[in-house]
């Protein structure tokens, strides 16, 4: 039986906008597995991102407790939270969220430089397939190629997680089944386990589990017993 | 080097445009700091330098003709560290080929050669030998105006007999540091020369054998300056002591401190406005920069990224932007400074100059600018770093607008879509709003006080010269006359209209405010020489009473009715009680001013003059020339027109190339906002642009949505610019006002008009600049990716 890496108990976050509380998550509980692929299916304000943002330490829950492999991440301090986000996690977002006046490879050293025990950069890029356009700046990549340049920037400290909010968002389908591909590849190959929001239902079939989001809440849970590869997928 | 420093000089090349502009405006103000600070210490050095080396002597006194043998109980005198007593004498000069009668100020040289005091510095040739009576050293701005040189050769009218000169030396002094002729107004060097002589030969002129007219003292550190003109006025009064006075009244220290004054004043008034303002201006932009990088500052932060680091990295960016600027001023300040410094040393005649550095001022400048810049950057950075990365990834949230507010004013209505579009973005923004229209309107401040400036110094020449004193020429005796001289000079050739004026050196007080002045008696109805009031009226002298310049009245506390009590310091010294009659509004000097019969009568004298105010012919000048250079009585001729171009080419070019490089700064300052304002005003609605071309606006409608917001700005900043303006230049007005000289406080309309307009040129070249990126914008990439 794999370790619990995540596990999330009575998560809540509010937002106050003006006079109006949002309700983003009520009391979600959750247990995620290590090595695991996990997709977020769910309509939009469904609270994906905000339990996403949550777990990469990005954000803080109004109540509840998440552990982190027995790490209790809603009592670290700031600090601890960005050594968290630093050292643990890779994340992935639908606008790529490239620094433009840095290449390829530049982006991916940004984190490397930061990270303990990081593979290089061109490593990295191998790995989505991007060796070849290193020297590139963001504006001189497509938006699948921008993405998959975000996802070695994810995977390059070696992140025990990866998380990705829609990054198919913005791309086609012929592109987004070679991002998908990439992050299918990183969690079979290096184990990372990895959590995807996505619209796109057909993506399920890649993922170990499928969460259903509805008004702040798992709806549903479906276990899949066997994974489709990437290259199958159409939609 | 680490990827971030890598962005921080990507970053760096890809906004010079901005870097460069936001620099500017801190050079500006860097620039106006170092060059009034540096330009200001330097000559006051160079005087202190002077002073000392060639000792420069601190109370003064003439006398009619008092013996040699009263030097050493002058020495006597408690207080009293040195004495040089000498003959100085006025007398006419007759120069080769120039036509125009000329003053010279002969001054005894001692039989050891150098003088003690007031010594003077020899740029070229020797002293006379004390036996060549003929043979003199000039000073250096006369030789240099005629193109004398050691050899060269005029005469003088020395107690009436005409003598031929020759130059052995070339000289400067202490003494004469701006060397102005009698009843003149401004420093004509080639119409007044100071000459000396060896004691023998102008003992023998004016015989004095034996005796000395002027002395001069120097003081311990320790005496008290009134206690020894007390008691030098006590020893001097048998012999026709005209009454001892300090430095303060000494002529040329006098406006020597003046144009100092000015320049601190000015260094203490102008640019810490620029500094603050460009500060203010710098903090601003920078706050509104750093706020486009919120998506970055968050990325930076989910990565993993201390917020310290983060932190870092935008101060770096934001050092190295002030660091250009700081860079850039203090060059441009140290030429400028070098360059003003240069220009008052050539006005004031110094042999050299001393170029006071002043690390001091550099480094305030430097702290002051660096603390703004990273002020504002980190204004904007607290804000987005305290949020949670993942809110700081997302663009602000969509405002909520206030429709109600519009909406039920039935003001949408009126307003076209796009101008609705750029209320509501401003109204959402209102501190933003706000702030960038107060920065805007400092810059049209600034403008307006430089402006200023310029503005005063004609409107002093316009009163001075064409309303208040119209007379062509005024000669001056050596000796008063009766005043019944006017008629000799009315009969002059070319002379239209002669009018009589007397003028007696006072002592003037009100309880324990006193000022040294001369009291001017003048006939009746007097229309060459006019009094002017503050409301450009003429004022005709009250038969009974004193008036008195509005800046005396202040000086003395006293108003009109006030009674002043009056030392008469000329002839039998007495003490009277006179009333203020009047306050005069005038720009030159402090004066106090009587009917002459009042005078007169007071003075216990028949009507005399010292002098005679004349409306010329122009056809006959170098008759008349040639006839007062026959009057042995004339100490020397003030010509009126001579001293306005005097006046234009010296201290008004001075004040004027001040006002020009402030103006310039200003300019500079100016357009560094004005850019920069508009360039972020394109970064911050680059999407919503972009949106708007995507949905079919053209560009050039595009490009007015973003410009109407930038010109609203600019028009409203206006109004609160004029204000500011006219408030700085009121500032201003007060700071260089002094007893030699004010400027009247006059803002043309014209300067608002120049102020604005160079803001609407800026925003204009910015809009042109900005605009051809509106024509660039990448329609896909801004609304794709998250810059
Ligand atoms: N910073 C925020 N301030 C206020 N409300 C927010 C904020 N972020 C998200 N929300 C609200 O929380 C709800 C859940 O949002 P989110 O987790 O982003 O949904 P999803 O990713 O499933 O589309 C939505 O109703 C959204 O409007
Ligand atoms: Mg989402």
């Amino acid at each position: 039986m794999a370790e619990t890496i995540f596990r999330a108990r009575s998560l809540t976050r509010t937002y106050l906008t003006g006079e109006v509380a949002v309700h983003a998550l009520r009391d979600v509980s959750l247990d995620i597995q290590a090595g695991e692929l996990v997709v977020m299916l769910g309509p939009s304000g469904s609270g994906k991102s905000t339990l996403l943002n949550i777990m990469g330490g990005l954000d803080r829950p109004t109540s509840g407790e998440l552990f982190f492999k027995g790490i209790e991440l809603t009592a670290l301090s700031e600090r601890e939270l960005t050594l968290y986000r630093r050292e643990h996690v890779g994340v992935v977002f639908q606008f790529y969220n490239l620094i433009p006046s840095l290449t390829a490879y530049e982006n991916v050293a940004l984190v490397t430089e930061i990270s303990a025990s990081p593979m290089r950069p061109d490593e990295a890029l191998a790995l989505v397939g991007l060796e070849a356009r290193r020297n590139h700046f963001p504006a001189q990549l497509s938006g699948g190629e921008q993405q998959r340049v975000a996802i070695a920037r994810a995977i390059a400290k070696r992140p025990e997680v990866l998380l990705c909010d829609e990054p198919t968002g913005a791309l086609d389908s012929k592109t987004g089944i070679r991002v998908i591909d990439a992050l299918v590849n990183v969690n079979t190959q290096l184990g990372t386990t990895t959590l995807i929001i996505t619209h796109n239902a057909s993506i399920h079939a890649v993922a170990d589990r499928v969460l259903f989001f509805a008004d702040g809440t798992i709806s549903k849970i479906q276990v899949n017993e066997r994974r489709l590869s990437a290259a199958a997928l159409t939609w | 080097m680490t990827t971030l420093d890598t962005k921080l000089k990507r970053d760096l090349r890809r906004l010079w445009g901005q870097v460069l502009a936001i620099a500017l405006v801190i050079a500006g103000g860097v620039a106006s700091l170092v060059l009034s600070t540096g330009s200001f210490r330097s000559l006051d050095e160079t005087r202190i330098a002077y002073y000392e080396r060639y000792q420069f002597a601190d109370v003064f006194a003439e006398v009619t003709r008092a013996p040699k043998t009263l030097v050493t109980r002058i020495a006597e005198i408690s207080g009293v560290a040195a004495v040089e007593a000498r003959i100085a004498k006025l007398a006419l000069l007759d120069i080769p080929e120039f036509p125009e009668p000329a003053t010279g100020r002969f001054i005894s040289l001692p039989e050891t050669g150098s003088p003690l005091l007031n010594r003077l510095y020899m740029r070229a040739g020797r002293l006379p030998g004390a036996n060549d009576l003929d043979e003199v050293v000039v000073n250096e701005s006369f030789a240099k105006a005629h193109g004398f040189g050691p050899g060269d050769r005029f005469s003088a009218t020395l107690n009436g007999r005409k003598r031929e000169l020759t130059i052995v030396g070339i000289a400067l002094s202490p003494e004469y540091v701006y060397a102005i002729g009698p009843g003149d107004r401004m420093p004509d060097d080639r119409r007044f020369a100071i000459i000396w002589m060896s004691e023998r030969a102008l003992a023998e002129v004016f015989g004095l054998e034996g005796a000395f007219s002027w002395v001069s003292l120097k003081l311990m550190p320790d005496a008290v300056e009134t206690e020894v003109i007390d008691a030098l006025d006590d020893l001097l009064e048998p012999y026709g002591g005209g009454a001892a006075y300090g430095r303060k009244y000494q002529t040329s220290h006098a406006y020597l401190e003046h144009g100092l004054d000015m320049l601190r004043n000015m260094s203490r008034t102008l640019p810490p406005i620029f500094l603050v303002v460009s500060a203010f201006l710098v903090n601003l932009t920078l706050s509104r920069l750093v706020a486009l990088e919120r998506e970055q500052i968050g990325l930076l932060k989910a990565l993993g990224y201390f917020d310290t680091s983060i932190v870092a990295h935008y101060a770096k960016f934001v050092a190295v932007v002030a660091l250009i600027g700081i860079v850039i001023g203090s060059a441009a300040g140290t030429l400028l400074g070098v360059y003003v410094t240069r220009l008052f040393g050539d006005f004031y005649r110094f042999p050299f100059l001393v170029f006071a550095d002043s690390p001091d001022v550099y480094l305030l400048a430097a702290l002051l600018s660096l603390f703004a810049a990273l002020g504002g950057a980190f204004r904007s950075l607290r804000e987005i770093v305290s949020l949670a990365a993942a809110v700081a990834m997302q663009p602000p949230a969509p405002p909520s607008f206030q429709r109600a507010l519009f909406g039920r004013m039935e003001l949408g209505s009126l307003l076209s879509q796009r101008m609705m579009m750029m209320v509501r973005g401003m109204a959402r923004k209102p501190i933003r709003a706000a702030l960038a229209t107060l920065g805007m309107a400092f810059a049209t401040a600034i403008l307006v006080v430089s402006l200023f400036i310029g503005n005063a110094m004609e409107e002093l020449v316009d009163v001075t010269y064409f309303m208040a004193d119209r007379q062509d020429a005024t000669i001056s005796f050596a000796e008063k006359r009766p005043e019944t001289v006017v008629f000799d000079v009315s009969r002059l050739p070319g002379v239209l209209a002669a009018e009589p004026y007397r003028q007696v050196p006072i002592r003037i007080r009100k309880g324990s405010l006193e000022r040294r002045t001369l009291l001017s008696g003048r006939p009746p109805g007097a229309d060459l020489s006019r009094i002017i009031d503050i409301d450009l009226r003429t004022v005709s002298l009250p038969e009974t009473g004193v008036a008195i310049s509005a800046y005396l009245g202040r000086l003395l506390d006293a108003r009109v009715g006030d009674t002043v009590e009056v030392d008469l310091l000329d002839g039998r010294r007495r003490t009277v009680e006179l009333t203020v009659a009047a306050l005069v509004e005038d720009y030159f000097g402090i004066a106090a001013m009587m009917d002459a019969g009042a005078l007169s009568r007071l003075l216990r004298e028949a009507p005399t003059a010292n002098g005679v105010h004349l409306s010329v012919d122009d056809g006959k000048l170098d008759l008349l020339y040639e006839a007062i250079k026959q009057m042995p009585t004339v100490a020397g001729v003030a010509l009126q027109r001579v001293s306005l171009v005097n006046f234009r080419q010296s201290l008004a070019i001075i004040v004027t190339t001040m006002a020009g490089i402030y103006t310039g700064l200003s300019i500079v300052i100016a357009f560094g906002v004005v850019y920069n304002s508009a360039r972020i005003s394109l970064s911050e609605h680059a999407r919503e642009l972009a949106t708007l071309r995507v949905l079919g606006f053209s560009q050039g409608e595009t490009m007015r949505i973003l410009l109407l917001e930038l010109s609203v700005i600019v028009a409203l900043a206006q109004p609160p610019g004029w204000a500011i303006g006219y408030g700085l230049s009121w500032l201003m007005n007060k700071q260089l006002a002094g007893e030699l000289m004010r400027v009247p406080l006059v803002v043309e309309n014209l300067t608002y008009v120049l102020a604005t307009t160079i803001i609407f040129v800026a925003a204009l070249i910015s809009a042109l600049v900005v605009g051809r990126r509106v024509y660039a914008l990448d329609l896909v990439a801004v609304l794709k990716t998250r810059e």
